[in-house]
């Protein structure tokens, strides 16, 4: 609990904690009100997520009145209770605990990853006894033994406490681990042959309270004494959990799950945990590079800086602004996203600016949606999930989805074209052929206004919808790379007209809101304005902006490979591994004139480049990004790149600059600032606010003013890892500015203000953003936040060939993406590559499991291993998209609504 | 829920199982039932066995698995065609239990058929010492008496009731 | 010394040995009569005045009122379940496999008046897996019933439906707690859960539940029979009527007695129509009065003296009458192997949820053992306690804490506790001289 939450009406009653009396919520457990109020109760197996078990027996206490002692963690506060901590008998009942726990313990701390940050251990030397007087034989298992690619178990240091059960079966939905056997035999284990194969499993080796669980990839890397951690944001996908990175010797080596309240809850999935290995890649481009003779070859910055400008300058001069594009900036962080589009709109005066591949959704609706926040699923009348598989996509939201369906009692509904992860938490699952969505969205919407579809499953969907009261929270992505965008905003504006409908529009990759909202989109302005609505604003402000919207990524790559596009900047862009249709990506990167990679690695994709000039990645540079919901939230630099990358927004900075253009600006700050003062959704987000606000502040702050908690929270937990990590907690202070400088503790927050205007709102948050934040006073009038209209194009209704089978192609977790590639731990985890057909087509077509068939699509054909698959429906084909070697995308004809294929057996 | 899956029941089993699972509000109050119809069709409750259960009562096999593997009675590898379970519980044991349980070792440690183990009280003291062999009931027993029993099952003089039906073994 | 046998619940099993369990004997001695009449009651009063008048409690260990554990169900709040413990599993407590075995239909018709007293029409009878015969006999007996109108839809015209399912375990002793029962029924690991709340108000799927044992549910039909108030006049106290007995161990006769509840040990053990006394004529060294469960009594006359009084002697000498076993030993027994048999039971039982019983009782067992088979160290009794402090503080105070979530734990600590109160030099001694053989077990009644 937070101390907003004490102020704003939550039902109070009074207990006396060794002697001290306090308030505390009516009802919350005895272990956290009184860890609230700075008693520390020991515990194992408690954790502030979960259900209480109340087994390890570690924080029994004395209550007035009651008979024997109750155990802390399953016992709600009742006004007027009398707690005793410290009295000899519960102190003596913690020395027979310790004892117990120890006697069969291997005491092998100096080689346990754990040894140094070990709850067991802290625990023994507060409250344990000095000594052991077990003089029996231990137990012995073998150890350690893998439970899955990624966790390790030792059986001879668990102490039972259940969390890594728990958190497979009540957190995560996997319950692939069990208790094996009982009594003092009792074991962790999986089935035989069945690891423990979730993405969530390195939330479990967080929450181990010993080190029975330990990570593949951590294992003896470092000494916890080694370690130094900052707070930051995950950026693997656009839930932006929020983490606690540590690195040793300048490396960084661990990831930890830090406990925000609005976003993750202290989860993080396994790809965000083990992620970061990536940038400690030895392939990662270290120095700037120029192609001479056909190769590119190291350089200084400034020989490729020129030569970048050189690049940009003639293509200008050949082809005017329309003739100079740039891909990609979803990648980076906001300032790289803002001095980019500043540097592309305001002085190449270009339009054709995109962040996304044809892979999302229109710019226009994913901005201008009503928007929901991820906490409002807890409590909405429902939710709909239209087309997203959210544990492959954004697995942590996943999470939270799962949690309200499954733990909170709302009613889930899925429009899909194919079973998810969270279908057996559906109230409904509603089922479409690609292309459909719109008629499915259609008759539902028509189901909740009176129209009884006639269909089970629709008309059970619309009353789940009609149930409750609240908002109908709807997350939207993009499902199916196969099939056209239309069809899925199609079903948006359907859904949209259901009331109190709030969108979360769940498009994965990484700071794609935050690269839209600040303009790296065409017809777009930073700040969530249309570049008609912003145009007078920005002229303003930047001297100019593009004369007409531009191209988006499938129009600048289709006119690339008609030579129309004389430049190109790939800002961290891979448009052969994320455009849907790979026979344009190609052409149009074979096509395109002078190209500047921007980027960490070589890919495919920027192999071509005339110039290429490295950056630094997540963990080396500070900044904010946008998750999802529209929350900006900062991340840290944690270490020093090897090599001269740089930032991305500096690089832009000085092309600007080369071109006669001085965006005078120095530190990421000073972007932040400038983006507060120009670009309206993120008026009052200065530097000032973003360093004080806890939970990060969410779009536009005026609406959503009761999100901000300003200050920080300090608590009493030391232990680095085991405990629920709050925001705020213990950790260095990171970067130059100090993320944790300013250390408030709890109770001091202040909420901000929420009047006025957008762009007043940075008066109203106090001093906190007063400083440099110019309140702008005459000049053109402050342009609108960009709502969309609603309007769809109607989408093409494609026939039907009784033969063909529609194809659905989605991502999945472990892909081909730079990340995961770069990745060593999730080599084995990318699954293999197959067509999945339900099994009335499989036996249709002929063949069995196993069986080897030749795909055709009107684009291209490929032979691929077939398996049936009950969530697969009749008449459509799953193969994931971008798996290595997959190439779903030779058979994707982006302008085409559909794509249909032809199997046949080759065996 | 259709009878895909690893199709380890028998058609008369399997018959049996859906019926289990429809008793209980419920379907994972069926996992012991259908543990116990597994285990009298194969003589031990195999992997295979705890995959189909699982599909049966819609859980993970972690969970059958967990589930299961806390009652001793269930057989969790391969055991002989004839249980012999020797209480040497404190009335056993101060009547003779652990000789019994002893001789019967020995005597059955090569033979596959006959799996010999030591077992807590069986409800059966006023006669102790005493065993079961396939869980029927034998008391006032002695080390040859008990031999003697156990060969009678061996040679077919004596048989034991499967409980939970489908018995093929 | 001439104290006899009270039939009421094992009247039928006695008089009718040829076929008791069948549902001609059954009809033959009066069965289901109860059932009629119940029937044709108030549902409510059958608890508030029937069940509550006799005085009934609990037949599985902990003793608790009958009635008022029905009165415990949340109102308005359906369906509600009744679940039958026939774990059986308490060592030395043989009666409810009798009963099972020898009258299923005794155990069936005070199931259908329960069920009909809480408005229940879902019954589960959560059996023993080891017990294969009266597996057999138990469905064979609903079977009957159901045919004969006795359960099923519309039970004797009156309305009322109930069905009975019978559920079998798997080897876990534990499961006889019945928060355990319940998980077991639901299908996971028997492990019990934290209470509140308790059964009455969110047990199976969360629904109000009862949990009776077999002897609780088959004494129904005999104080519907006879009136809850004449029941009460029989025995003494607050432990009213008649219980089962399971006797054994060292006596001439042991086996299973229904008496009047106020009779003595020394009556029960020794009285020619009961015990008749220890076959080899030795004395008594000490006996267990409630089941493996319970803290020691000795053979000196305060204790054989004592009355079958639940609240006596539970408040007189700390120990319980539990599940109604009673062991005996003669003074050749070795008290500290009785100790590292039972400590052994409750290592291997215990469901490994809580840290103290789950790594104390397998310690317990490590070190009784030791001390049992003549490797004992001088201050292993010592150890013994403190460890047992660990678990129940306050061990020898009854009643004691405990730092567990079920009495499993504590029950680990019992014979330790009995060592301790009853036989500390003799251990000590054991443990001091060294290397001793291991004590013969006498084999003397062969
Ligand atoms: C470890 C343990 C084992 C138990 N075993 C049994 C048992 O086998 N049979 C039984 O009826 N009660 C047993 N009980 C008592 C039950 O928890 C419960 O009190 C009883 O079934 C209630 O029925 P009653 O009120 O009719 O006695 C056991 C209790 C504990 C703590
Ligand atoms: S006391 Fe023992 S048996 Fe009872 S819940 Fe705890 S660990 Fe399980
Ligand atoms: S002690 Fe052996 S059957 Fe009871």
């Amino acid at each position: 609990m937070t101390a907003t939450e004490a102020s704003t009406g939550v039902d109070l009653v009074s207990i006396t904690i060794d002697g001290k009396t306090v308030q505390v919520p009516k009802g919350e457990l005895l272990i956290k009100a009184a860890q609230e109020h700075g008693t520390y109760i020991p515990r194992f197996c408690w954790h502030e997520r979960m259900k209480p078990v109340g087994m390890c027996r570690m924080c029994l206490v004395e209550i007035e009145g009651v008979r024997g002692l109750p155990p802390a963690c399953t016992t709600p506060v009742a006004d007027g209770m009398v707690v005793n901590t410290l009295s000899d008998a519960v102190k003596s009942v913690q020395d027979g605990v310790l004892e117990f726990l120890l006697i069969n313990h291997p005491l092998d701390c100096p080689v346990c990853d754990r040894g140094g940050e070990c709850p067991l251990q802290d625990t023994t030397l507060a409250f344990g006894p000095g000594e052991s007087r077990f003089t029996e034989e231990k137990r012995h298992w073998e150890k350690p033994i893998a439970i899955s690619d990624l966790v390790l178990l030792d059986r001879e240091r668990c102490i039972q406490c259940a969390r890594c059960t728990r958190f497979a079966d009540e957190i995560a939905g996997d319950p692939l681990i069990t208790f094996n056997e009982r009594s003092g035999h009792t074991e962790i284990a999986t089935f035989p042959d069945e690891p423990f194969s979730s993405y969530f499993s390195g939330n479990t080796v967080q929450i181990c309270p010993v080190g029975a669980l330990t990570a593949k990839p951590y294992r003896f890397r470092a000494r916890p004494w080694d370690l130094t951690a900052v707070e930051t944001s995950c950026t693997t996908c656009s839930m932006h959990c929020r983490a606690a990175l540590e690195s040793s010797s300048n490396r960084l080596v661990r990831l930890l799950g830090i406990d925000s309240e609005p976003v993750n809850h202290g989860w993080l999935c396994d790809k965000g945990r083990f992620g970061h290995d990536a940038i400690n890649q030895e392939d990662r481009v270290r120095h700037p590079m120029v192609r001479r003779n056909g190769e590119l070859v190291a350089c200084s910055w400034p020989e490729a800086l020129d030569a970048a400008a050189d690049g940009l300058r003639n293509a200008l001069a050949k082809g005017g602004a329309s003739s100079v594009a740039l891909l990609g900036g979803a990648r980076g962080t906001n300032e790289d996203a803002y001095v980019w589009a500043r540097f592309a709109k305001g002085v190449l005066r270009t339009d054709n600016v995109d962040a996304q591949f044809g892979d999302g959704l229109p710019a226009a609706v994913a901005l201008g949606l009503p928007h929901a926040l991820i906490s409002d699923l807890d409590d909405a009348r429902a939710i709909v999930v239209l087309g997203v598989d959210l544990k492959e996509e954004v697995p942590v939201l996943y999470l939270r989805a799962r949690r309200a369906a499954a733990e909170l009692g709302v009613p889930l509904i899925e429009i899909t074209s194919a079973a998810t992860g969270l279908t057996k938490y559906a109230v409904a699952s509603l089922r479409h052929a690609p292309g459909e969505q719109n008629d499915t969205a259609a008759a539902l919407v028509s189901a909740i206004g009176g129209t009884a579809a006639g269909d089970d499953a629709i008309d059970a969907a619309a009353g789940a919808l009609s149930g409750r009261s609240g908002q109908v929270v709807v997350i939207v992505g993009r499902a199916n790379l196969a099939e056209h965008a239309d069809a899925t905003v199609g079903a948006v504006a359907k859904l949209a007209e259901i009331d109190h409908a709030g969108f979360l529009v769940a498009l994965r990759r990484s700071n794609v809101r935050g690269a839209l909202d600040l303009g790296l989109a065409p017809g777009f302005l930073p700040g969530r304005v249309s570049l008609e609505a912003g145009r007078d604003w920005f002229e303003e402000l930047w001297g100019a902006v593009p004369s007409e919207p531009g191209l988006d990524a499938l129009g600048i790559l289709e006119a690339a490979a008609d030579q129309r596009i004389g430049a190109l900047i790939l800002l961290g862009a891979d448009p052969l591994g994320d455009c849907p249709d790979a026979d344009l990506a190609t052409r149009g990167l074979a096509g395109a004139g002078f190209t500047i990679a921007v980027d960490t690695f070589i890919t495919p994709s920027n192999r071509a480049a005339d110039v290429f000039l490295p950056v630094t990645a997540w963990g080396e540079q500070d900044g904010t990004v946008t998750n999802l919901e529209g929350r900006v939230q900062r991340v840290t630099r944690k270490v020093t790149p090897e090599g001269t990358a740089m930032p991305d927004w500096r690089i832009a900075a000085e092309l600007a600059l080369r071109l006669r253009e001085d965006f005078d600006l120095a530190t990421a700050e000073e972007v932040q600032d400038e983006i507060a003062r120009v670009a309206p959704a993120f008026a009052g987000v200065d530097a000032a606010l973003l360093r004080r606000a806890r939970d990060g502040a969410v779009l536009p702050i005026a609406e959503h003013a009761d999100e901000l908690v300003l200050g920080r929270l300090s608590i009493p937990i030391t232990a680095a890892s085991w405990e629920p990590i709050a925001p705020g907690a213990d950790l260095e202070a990171g970067g130059e500015d100090g993320a944790a400088e300013a250390v408030v503790t709890a109770g001091e927050s202040e909420p901000a203000g929420s009047e006025g205007a957008p762009i007043a709102a940075g008066d109203a948050t106090s001093e906190a953003a007063g400083n440099e934040v110019a309140p702008v006073v005459a000049g053109p009038e402050l342009p609108a936040l960009h709502t969309w209209d609603g309007h769809a194009p109607t989408p093409s209704r494609p026939g039907r060939d009784a033969y063909a089978l529609r194809l659905v192609s989605s991502r999945v977790l472990y892909d081909g993406g730079v990340m995961a590639q770069a990745t060593p731990a999730f080599a084995s985890l990318v699954r293999p590559v197959e067509l999945r057909l339900n099994a009335a087509d499989r036996d249709r077509i002929g063949v069995s499991d196993g069986d080897r068939v030749r795909i055709a699509s009107a684009r291209g054909q490929l032979d691929l291993v077939v398996r049936a698959d009950t969530g697969v429906t009749a008449g459509t084909a799953v193969l994931a998209w971008n798996l290595p070697g997959a190439g779903a995308g030779s058979l994707i004809d982006a302008s085409a609504p559909v794509t249909d294929l032809r199997v046949e057996s080759i065996r | 829920m259709n009878a895909s899956g690893p199709g380890h029941f028998n058609a008369a089993n399997l018959v049996r199982a859906h019926e289990i699972v429809a008793q209980y509000p419920k379907p994972k109050s069926a996992i012991l039932p259908l543990a116990h119809l597994a285990q009298d069709q194969d003589g031990w409750l195999s992997p295979d066995a705890m995959r189909e259960i699982a599909q049966l009562v819609g859980e993970t096999p972690a969970e059958v698995l967990g589930t299961c593997s806390f009652y001793t009675m269930f057989k969790r590898t391969p055991c002989g065609k004839y249980v012999v379970s020797v209480c040497t519980n404190v009335t056993c044991l101060i009547l003779g239990g652990p000789e019994i349980l002893e001789h019967l070792e020995e005597r059955y440690a090569d033979d596959g058929d006959v799996h010999v183990e030591e077992v807590e009280c069986l409800a059966a003291c006023d006669n102790a010492p005493s065993m079961q062999v396939n869980y029927e009931f034998h008391e006032h027993l002695n080390p040859e008496v008990a031999a003697a029993i156990v060969d009678d099952y061996k040679s077919g003089v004596l048989t034991a009731r499967g409980v939970s039906g489908g018995r093929t073994r | 010394m001439t104290a006899t046998e009270t039939r009421l619940v094992t009247a039928r099993l006695r008089e009718r040995p040829e076929d008791s369990w069948t549902m001609d004997g059954a009809l033959a001695s009066g069965a289901y009569e109860s059932l009629k009449q119940a029937l044709g009651m108030a549902p409510e009063s059958i608890g508030k005045e029937q069940v509550a008048a006799s005085g009934l409690r609990g037949r599985g260990g902990a003793g608790f009122p009958a009635a008022t554990k029905w009165s415990f169900l949340a109102p308005d709040s359906f369906p509600r379940y009744l679940v039958v413990n026939a774990d059986e599993g308490e060592p030395s407590t043989f009666k409810d496999r009798m009963l099972i075995e020898l009258d299923p239909h005794a155990l069936v018709e005070g199931i259908a008046i329960a069920a009909f007293a809480v408005s229940c029409h879902l019954a589960f009878i959560y059996l023993r897996g080891e017990f294969a015969l009266g597996y057999e006999r138990l469905t064979d007996a609903i079977r009957d019933a159901k045919a004969k109108g006795f359960l099923g839809a519309n039970i004797q015209g009156s309305g009322f439906d109930l069905e009975i399912v019978v559920h079998r375990g798997a080897g876990a002793y534990i499961c006889g707690e019945e928060s355990a029962l319940i998980e077991s029924l639901e299908g996971e690991r028997g492990m019990p859960r934290i209470k509140p709340p308790f059964p009455a108000v969110a047990g199976l799927y969360a629904k109000p539940t009862v949990v009776n044992n077999v002897e609780t549910l088959a004494t129904l039909p005999h104080i519907i029979a006879m009136g809850g108030e004449r029941y009460a006049e029989l025995g003494v106290n607050k432990s009213t009527g008649t219980r089962i007995f399971s006797l054994s161990g060292h006596v001439k006769r042991p086996g299973n007695y229904e008496v009047e509840l106020g009779i003595t040990f020394r009556d029960l053990i020794f009285s020619p129509e009961l015990g008749g006394g220890t076959p080899s004529g030795r004395p008594v060294k000490f006996f267990i009065p409630g089941g493996a469960s319970s803290q020691w009594l000795t053979g000196s006359d305060e204790h054989l003296d004592a009355p079958l009084d639940m609240d006596f002697v539970q408040q007189t000498f700390g120990v319980m009458l539990g599940s109604g076993a009673v062991m005996v030993y003669d003074d050749t027994v070795n008290p500290a192997l009785i100790a590292w048999r039972l400590a052994k039971f409750f290592a291997h039982e215990s469901c490994g949820k809580c840290t103290p019983c789950r790594e104390g009782a397998g310690w317990i067992e490590k070190v009784l053992y030791r001390i049992s088979h003549g490797e004992g160290r001088p201050n292993d009794l010592d150890l013994l306690f403190s460890v047992g402090n660990s678990i129940s503080p306050g061990v020898l105070n009854a009643p004691f804490t405990q730092t567990t979530i079920c009495p499993l734990g504590p029950s680990a600590v019992s014979g330790v506790a009995s060592l301790h109160k009853y036989f500390r030099e003799e251990v000590i001694a054991m443990c001091s001289n060294g290397p001793r053989a291991i004590p013969v077990t006498a084999g003397a009644m062969q």
